[in-house]
């Protein structure tokens, strides 16, 4: 419990955001994260940025908005932490004078006089205001995570520090967490069949790497597949998504290499690049004149002390940030990268299958030609409801990756059904299938997002990033709102996810809906009729631009108001 | 009905107040602790400004009043 408590905040699936400090540690990390977004005071103000001088090299309006935390909200947020922060003290306090049982990891007696284990304030974090509002994670559901879902009840008589199941299941609870964007997430049609069949032809086990007795016929079918979709000329599958950023970006990169790295890329980029043993450099999120002062200074003055070039450059950026809801500006990064010489590695582990119009991630949204990305990696786990995750690139790149890389050489290949789920699912987004069925998921993803969005943004909540990102943050701020939205919630039988730091700046904490084209507009509405009805309960309607800037939204309405119906 | 509605917009009222503090996720006993101590502050606070306020607002308008009188009085010779 306690060596990861960076993670808790999410539901298992730990998007832990942190921004890339070179030296510190395993623990460390989280709260420099934490420091600097504080004094970097968030991201570009003021909302709104649709595209600045760089406007030729996108085919269609790129609309994102943060909008800022308003001061008010940002004192109450603080006030309310303070005051948990002196009850965490008073807790603390009484356990440490044993009046009160402590029931968390803590130095033996005879640690006593070696350095504290447990003092940090991600500790205290973890003990003191994370335990309180930990009902609200790692909850057991007990179906296919599709469109509903059943969520196992359980209870808490002692303040969350044990939970019992009572025994009932919760029934079609809308699932607004997972995802799931395309919906293949579910256990009956085309994909579960194959799978199924798979599993009787070959076993779910595959008992060997992918150089011994463990590379299946099935595996080659779907590094072409994949090959073909991303349309670059070879690919390469992994059985974790995770391990396939953090095991190949230290056989890509190495000493004397410099990463450029996105201040919230996801924790497993950071990991590799860690592992590398490369420089790491971070950039502001999103931010091109960040990225471009870094490149310029990198090659201006190279290595520290020896001013020997850099080996390599290497820029790691992700599709669609999960926290954010933000959509990589990547024309502007390939311009750069091809303008300083730069390599570009692109996770598209959450927008591959739900961005573009053929599903192909970003590289198909923004047009823009597959070749220009160096690594496209991107996991299965997310829009074709499977697991592990692939790279893609030029042969030698592949074939270098396939002697070189660990998650090749030691662990275990995929398991045949899972190939199979994705070989189905992706063949029925491509049209390979003979059915339409792909093609109308991604339009139902993209109505869907578009429609939810809006909704959302006209009751008036603060809702993040890119108008086309299927991933909504919305906004909470103050702590105690976390566990009380994710509560009444459920109360209303709507599953969501709700996040708090270290995930997020410790201000910023939001939950975060998924949309998925498994939601139908009836779900939709519940869904966003619970949610006014409890952020009218808890006050959660900050915005204070819906009437605002009519005006200065009225073209970019226009264009949503045709998407719709 | 009137006693209902203003129950509930107490009640909703407690509820905010609650959220913004952070006290919700706390447990009974802490609340209690809290909301004695912000009760008491807030008493002290009232009952300090009921003690002290008239005595000041007397002595400033003694004060005041007394340059007052002493100027008519210069100004009368
Ligand atoms: C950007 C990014 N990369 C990699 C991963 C890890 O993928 P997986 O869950 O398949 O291990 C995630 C998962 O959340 C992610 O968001």
């Amino acid at each position: 419990m306690i060596e990861n408590s960076a993670s808790k905040l999410l539901n298992g699936d730990t998007c832990l955001r942190t921004s890339n400090g070179k030296k510190s540690g395993r623990n460390g990390f989280v709260k420099k994260h934490c420091l600097h977004q504080q004094q970097k005071c968030h991201r570009p103000k003021e909302v709104s940025h649709i595209v600045g001088h760089n406007a030729v090299l996108y085919n269609k309006p790129f609309v994102e908005s943060f909008e800022e935390t308003p001061l008010l909200v940002a004192v109450l947020t603080y006030m309310g932490y303070g005051i948990l922060t002196l009850f965490g003290y008073l807790r603390d306090f009484l356990r440490h004078w044993k009046i009160e049982k402590c029931r968390v990891a803590s130095e033996r007696d005879e640690q006593k006089d070696f350095v504290p284990l447990y003092q940090d304030f991600e500790n205290f974090y973890t003990r003191n205001l994370y335990m309180r509002i930990r009902d609200n994670w790692n909850r057991p559901i007990c179906s296919v995570p599709g469109a509903k879902m059943d969520v196992v009840e359980r209870v808490t008589h002692d303040y969350n520090w044990t939970f019992e199941h009572t025994g009932t299941v919760l029934k079609n609870v809308i699932n607004m967490g997972s995802y799931n964007y395309l919906g293949f997430a579910e256990n009956t049609g085309p994909c579960a069949d194959s799978a199924a069949e798979a599993t009787v032809k070959y076993g779910v086990g595959v008992s060997g790497t992918r150089h011994e007795i463990g590379n299946l016929d099935k595996h080659e079918e779907l590094e072409k597949l994949v090959a073909r979709f991303l349309g670059v000329e070879s690919s390469m599958a992994f059985g974790m998504g995770f391990a396939t950023n953090s095991m190949n970006i230290p056989s890509l990169a190495g000493k004397g290499c410099l990463t450029l790295s996105d201040e919230l890329n996801h924790a497993s980029l950071v990991l590799g690049a860690r592992l590398s043993g490369s420089t790491i450099r971070v950039f502001k999120h999103n931010n091109m004149q960040s990225l471009e002062k870094l490149l310029r200074d990198a090659i201006v003055h190279g290595q520290p002390r020896t001013h020997r070039p850099w080996k390599k450059i290497v820029i790691l950026v992700e599709g669609i940030y999960s926290m954010e809801g933000s959509i990589v500006r990547l024309p502007e990064v390939i311009a750069l990268k091809k303008k300083y010489k730069a390599y570009l590695y692109l996770d598209e582990a959450h927008s591959i299958g739900a961005l573009g119009p053929r599903g192909r991630g970003v590289v198909d949204y923004f047009g823009v030609d597959p070749h220009d990305v160096d690594i496209m990696m991107g996991t299965f786990t997310k829009s074709f409801g499977a697991s592990g995750g692939y790279i893609g690139g030029k042969k030698e790149l592949i074939d270098y990756l396939r002697t070189h890389s660990h998650s090749a050489i030691y662990a275990t290949s995929m398991s045949p059904p899972v190939a199979q789920q994705i070989i189905t699912s992706m063949k029925c987004i491509m049209g390979e299938d003979g059915t339409t069925l792909g093609q109308e998921r991604l339009r139902q993803l993209s109505e869907n997002t578009t429609y939810f969005r809006r909704r959302l943004h006209e009751m008036g909540f603060i809702i993040y990033g890119n108008e086309n990102s299927p991933v909504v943050p919305l906004m909470l701020y103050m702590p105690a709102k976390i566990g009380a939205f994710g509560r009444e919630m459920l109360k209303r039988n709507i599953g969501i996810v709700v996040v708090g730091f270290p995930a997020t700046p410790i201000i910023e904490s939001r939950a975060r809906f998924c949309v998925s084209a498994a939601h139908t507009k009836d779900m939709l509405d519940t869904a966003l009729n619970a949610i006014s009805e409890v952020g009218d309960l808890l006050q959660l309607k900050y915005s204070r631009r819906t009437r605002l800037s009519d005006d200065e939204e009225a073209d970019h309405l226009s264009y949503l108001v045709s998407y719709e119906d | 009905m009137d006693v209902k509605n203003l129950c509930d917009y107490l009640g909703w009222l407690y509820y905010q107040y609650l959220l913004i503090t952070g006290i919700y996720v706390l447990e009974p006993w802490e609340k209690s602790i809290f909301n004695t101590v912000l009760f008491t502050m807030v008493a002290m606070v009232v009952y300090t400004s009921y003690v002290f306020v008239p005595i000041h607002v007397r002595l400033a308008l003694e004060f005041f009043s007394g340059l007052f009188r002493s100027h008519l009085s210069i100004s009368a010779n």
